[in-house]
């Protein structure tokens, strides 16, 4: 479905990630985990158009993207739900999700508006409010509920369970084990290893800008290298 | 008596060059809310405005309002053309380039037009004509009227455009974050390009309602007029609608009661010296948020 191959990505003269290769497939979990630095984030901000590979390709569903600007990767059914969520705190929860349905015509909007208040009802309650208002899990919500406004093929998840207290991050994951069930294939991006290795079919491991192993999630899980760099045990 | 009509008739004065002010200001405080750029180029689209105007009354003949109209559709397309042209290479360079760029430009327009036409001002015909009203006691002109009452419906129309429409919302996502507002669909191009056009036509209706009580058009016009605009703008909060309005009201109303005390040649002075009160009590401004950095 998504499939990168050797790009490099640069921040000026900071070469922030190397010759990375990586696929996932229709109906995947797939997640990079890594350190802080390793050049994950930068890999889905490639991926959505924000950045441009210096080398290598993206293409999604067989089509070239990686020259794209990112309000077109989007119409192809790529979302992203960006590090730190980047709710547009000023405006309503509402406004906040009518601008993740910003590609769609009002009618399906107005559709999709209802999917997202019946899987996240806590936002329909808060539908008026401010989203600079909202607590760290509702915001995390809100996020994902705004990328599930564009309807994507494939959701790409940066850090959903930064600053979220354990009981948050456990709710979460079970509304990305939810997603994926309902038919949603996910990219998910994080520093919690563990939880992300407890989900994810495939995973890749990040060192900085490198991939550096790769595998079956439940395989990861029990490899001694990656317990103890990331599962601190 | 004389004094409560005197004090009247430089409120109404007031309320009309706030008016004029706080319709540039909305210019220099949406582009700046979308680019975080002082655009210092847009007091100079009054003064294309003003010579489009003059232009194509005296040399077209044509009437009024065709006039006015023609003038919106010039600046308008000189907003964008600037922005497309000087501003978005510069996208991702440092902010100060963007700055130095602005002023650049005003320079090239200011100085481009006196070549053209000469450093005189050119003498506008009447634009709106009518009678003067007697209200208590105080004398109010048509021009003024028109003035405060066009202004108060762009403001309205402003507001709820962007409040109310998809457009307007996409403005207000890309101004709060750049980055969010791309992953939302937004094309950030059209986005600013549609800010500039909007700044500018209010320019551009703003130089209209200035040329119908000070009828010359002259290469430097837009630079002090954009100046206390932009004065009106931080003093509003830079970023801030409702605050470029409120600045612009109060910017024209303390010139006018400065003058109407007998102190009229401190009139400069005294919007210059609110701007570096502003800048040393409250630099977000009247109506702005206080600036936080994005993490």
């Amino acid at each position: 479905m998504l499939k990168v191959e050797g790009i490099d990505v640069f921040y000026g003269n900071i070469h922030a990630v190397r010759q990375i290769s990586f696929s996932v497939e229709q109906g995947e979990i797939v997640t990079l985990i890594g350190a802080n630095g390793a050049g994950k984030s930068t890999i889905l901000n490639t991926v959505s158009g924000l950045l441009r590979p210096k080398n290598g390709t993206v293409t999604f569903e067989g089509r070239r993207i990686d020259h794209l600007p990112p309000h077109k990767v989007l119409t192809f059914g790529l979302a992203q739900v960006p590090e730190g969520r980047r709710i547009f705190s000023r405006m309503t929860v509402e406004e906040n999700l009518e601008m993740g349905g910003y590609t769609r015509p009002g009618a399906e909007c107005a559709g999709a508006l209802e999917d997202v208040y019946r899987r996240f009802p806590r936002l329909a309650e808060r539908r008026r409010q401010i989203a600079g208002t909202l607590s760290g899990g509702e915001q995390q919500m809100l996020a994902m509920g705004r990328a599930l406004m564009a309807k994507p093929k494939l959701l790409m998840l940066d850090e959903p369970s930064m600053g979220l207290a354990p009981l948050l991050v456990e709710q979460i994951f079970e509304i990305i084990k939810e997603l994926h069930a309902a038919g949603t294939t996910i990219l998910l991006v994080e520093q919690n290893a563990q939880m992300a290795l407890s989900v994810a079919d495939r995973a890749y491991v990040l060192e900085t800008g490198r991939i550096v192993m790769e595998g079956a999630a439940a395989a990861l899980l029990e490899d001694d290298k990656v317990r103890s760099a990331y599962l601190g045990s | 008596m004389a004094f409560f009509s005197t004090l009247f008739s430089q409120i109404i004065n007031g309320l009309q060059s706030g008016s004029i002010y706080a319709l540039v200001a909305l210019g220099y405080s949406m582009v700046y809310g979308i680019i975080m750029l002082l655009n210092f180029a847009h007091g100079d689209i009054i003064m294309v405005g003003a010579y489009v105007v003059w232009m194509s009354m005296t040399s077209f003949g044509l009437h009024p309002l065709p006039s006015i109209l023609l003038a919106v559709v010039v600046s308008t397309l000189l907003g964008v053309v600037i922005e497309k042209v000087a501003y978005a290479p510069l996208r991702s360079s440092p902010r100060l380039s963007l700055l130095i760029t602005a002023i650049g430009i005003s320079f090239l327009l200011e100085n481009g037009f006196q070549l053209i036409f000469g450093a005189g001002a050119k003498v506008v015909p009447p634009l709106i004509e009518g009678p003067t009203f007697k209200i208590a006691g105080a004398s109010v002109s048509t021009p003024a009227l028109v003035t405060l009452a066009v202004t108060v419906v762009i403001m309205i129309g402003l507001t709820l455009l962007v409040q109310k429409t998809k457009l307007g919302r996409a403005m207000r996502a890309v101004s709060e974050d750049m980055g969010a507002a791309q992953l939302m669909g937004v094309n950030i191009n059209t986005t600013i390009s549609f800010t500039f056009a909007l700044g500018s036509a209010l320019a551009a209706v703003a130089s209209a309602l200035y040329l119908s009580s000070y009828a010359q058009a002259s290469p430097t016009m837009g630079s002090m007029l954009g100046l206390k605009a932009f004065v009106a703008a931080v003093l509003g909060g830079i970023g801030s609608l409702p605050g470029a309005m409120l600045g612009g009201f109060v910017i024209g109303l303390a010139e006018a009661l400065v003058s109407a005390v007998g102190l009229s040649v401190w009139k400069d002075g005294v919007v210059f010296a609110i701007l570096i009160v502003v800048l040393l009590v409250r630099p977000s401004g009247l109506l702005g948020k206080p600036m936080k950095e994005k993490v």
